[in-house]
């Protein structure tokens, strides 16, 4: 560093005379800059496929080790081989939370503010550059899965392939259903401004309900269980529903459970505009 | 041009900012005085709208912060250097801020140039030391190469090299033409670089005049006089128009509104012998601490003006 900067002039090569607004387009750019500057972004991402597909080509192998017993009228090859996506929402939510939370832990928030003041458009830019990161990852996580998985499935021929029925759209169901997590981390990231908060939340909401909703007594369970996040939006990536349960519907699973982040995401974006940064 | 108008910020029960009227000329150097925690940083907050104000507006040329087309051709703010993800190198920190105001990607070599940080520009900036961040700070407020300039206490912890850095770059900046409001809570400080004082204490205006006039105002020239003839003296002061009170310790008299030159030669010409005449000037340093942890009782005092100058202090309401 010189020791003893000489101010050059503040406009060597001068700036063009600013036309337009600084908008969306502008702030898109910067949040695409911001998530591919920072290191954690590529660590959090290489983990969710490492683990979605390490744990989806575990269940595969098992499955075809474990022989006979899986082949029932229930096995689902390709819920089977995206099995590894239990874990992988829990690694797009860190993703989902640090994408907003690490603005106030850092303080860059105000940084990004006093350049951008129109809170929408900043939020707006953020959740959409965050859910097309994440739901490419995911894409590429559920479709590694899928292929690796079935490639293992079919040595006893227990695979299938995407021109299979609802097969494609349990797949590309998988890359949408990592976004939505992700994108229910962001929400409840912009709500609570922390962290661990925002990890702890999705969480819960994802895992601890799940949990939780089996002590329920079995008339209950009826009517509550498909509501429940996770049996919500992992619907979208069976092709054969469960026999005997009142889950919803592939696609009206998804609904609710994008419903659940959409909850979220809307909450957090009030908040963030009503409160001082 | 920088506009208050009762810009008032309340935390709870607390009153940050009270009733701030006043406005940042364009083309100087407005220093933005007061002690720690008397609204320096609430009131540039509320100036960006990262504050919502309780009560009151605030407008820059013209609009409010968050209506400006393209901030960062408007104004450049330094609030807190440590305000940055430092997982991002200073490029990449400098390019995502570019990017929204549409800047061409070259300013932010430009810039980091001018600073004198291009050498590490693909270094991430948590290895950086106080005054590479403040470098940095600065290099983010000039992207846009805006008229208007803010730094929230700059020279903080910088070393004296990082100190006269910051002083220079102020002044080439007002030099260029450019509006820069600076605050400080140090009175020796603004006294160097600044045109225009606007001074605050416990959130309320309490100056907002020039520095020569913050000056003349406040630090008030006394000048002690011993003698053994007391009567013919003050008679002698007070009728060249000055003014005479004993001292705190009874033994001399101080004289205000004449310097120790006139007295002697009053002196002289009424044949007053003198055993002691000592002028003391009361620091601007000092002139500040006592104005401002009063701030309240100083408002009161000018409100009448007395100094013949024109009371500034508290034109808001």
């Amino acid at each position: 560093m010189a020791a003893t900067t000489h101010l050059a002039p503040a406009r060597p090569a001068g700036l063009p005379a600013p036309t337009g607004r600084a908008g969306f387009g502008g702030a898109l750019r910067s949040e695409l800059t911001k998530i591919r500057s920072v290191r954690s972004t590529y660590w959090t991402l290489l983990a969710l496929v490492i683990v979605t597909v390490g744990i989806g080509t575990l269940a595969c192998v098992g499955a075809v080790s474990h022989g006979g017993d899986v082949r029932g009228p229930g096995f689902d090859p390709t819920f089977h081989s995206l099995v590894g996506l239990i874990l992988g929402q829990l690694i797009i939510v860190v993703l989902g939370g640090l994408t907003i939370t690490s603005e106030y832990a850092t303080g860059m928030v105000r940084t990004s503010l006093s350049v951008q003041p129109r809170r929408g458009t900043l939020f707006a830019a953020k959740a959409v550059v965050f859910a097309a990161v994440s739901l490419v990852t995911g894409l590429v996580a559920s479709f590694a899965s899928f292929f690796i998985g079935q490639a293992i499935l079919s040595s006893k021929h227990l695979g299938t392939t995407l021109g299979q029925p609802h097969v494609l759209r349990a797949v590309i169901g998988g890359g949408l259903f990592l976004a939505v997590c992700g994108l229910l981390s962001f929400g409840l990231g912009a709500i609570f401004r922390h962290t661990a908060a925002a990890i702890t939340g999705s969480i819960g909401l994802l895992f601890v309900l799940l949990i939780l909703s089996n002590f329920l007594p079995q008339s209950w369970q009826n009517h509550v269980d498909k509501w429940v996040p996770f049996n919500a939006g992992s619907q979208i990536w069976s092709t054969v529903a469960d026999p005997g349960t009142h889950m919803f519907s592939a696609w009206t699973g998804f609904a609710v459970f994008a419903g659940y982040a959409a909850i979220a995401t809307a909450a957090g974006f009030i908040l963030f505009r009503k409160r001082d940064a | 041009m920088i506009e208050a108008r009762s810009l008032t910020k309340r935390y709870g029960e607390k009153v940050a900012v009270d009733h701030l009227s006043f406005s940042v000329e364009p083309g100087k150097i407005t220093g933005f005085l007061g002690p720690n925690g008397a609204g320096k940083t609430t009131t540039m907050r509320l100036i960006l709208g990262l504050d919502h104000p309780s009560v009151g507006t605030v407008t820059v040329n013209g609009k409010p912060f968050e209506q400006l087309a393209q901030p960062m051709r408007e104004v450049g703010a330094l609030l807190d250097a440590k305000a940055v993800h430092g997982g991002r190198s200073a490029y990449s920190h400098l390019l995502c801020l570019a990017q929204t105001n549409n800047l061409p990607r070259r300013r932010v070599g430009e810039v980091l140039e001018l600073v004198g940080l291009s050498e590490v520009a693909k270094k991430r900036s948590k290895g950086f030391s106080l005054g590479m961040g403040q470098r940095l700070g600065i290099a983010a407020a000039l992207l846009g190469d805006p008229a208007i300039l803010m730094f929230d206490e700059p020279v903080n912890g910088l070393d004296p090299e990082g100190i006269r850095w910051i002083r220079n770059l102020m002044k080439t900046l007002a030099a260029e033409g450019r509006t820069v409001f600076v605050s400080s809570h140090l009175m020796s400080e603004m006294e160097n670089t600044a045109d225009h004082l606007l001074v605050i204490g416990r959130g309320k205006l309490i100056a907002d005049c020039t520095v020569a006039e913050f000056i003349a105002r406040n630090s008030v020239s006394a000048v002690r006089v011993r003698t053994p003839q007391p009567e013919a003296l003050v008679k002698a002061v007070t009728a060249a128009g000055g003014s005479a009170v004993p001292s705190a310790d009874g033994d001399a008299i101080v004289v205000r509104g004449l310097y120790a030159e006139e007295i002697g030669d009053l002196a002289f010409d009424n044949a007053v012998r003198l055993h002691e005449l000592a002028p003391a000037q009361a620091s601007l340093e000092e002139a500040f601490m006592e104005l401002t942890s009063s701030s309240v009782e100083f408002r009161a005092g000018v409100a009448e003006p007395s100094a013949g100058q024109p009371a500034h202090a508290g034109r808001g309401a």
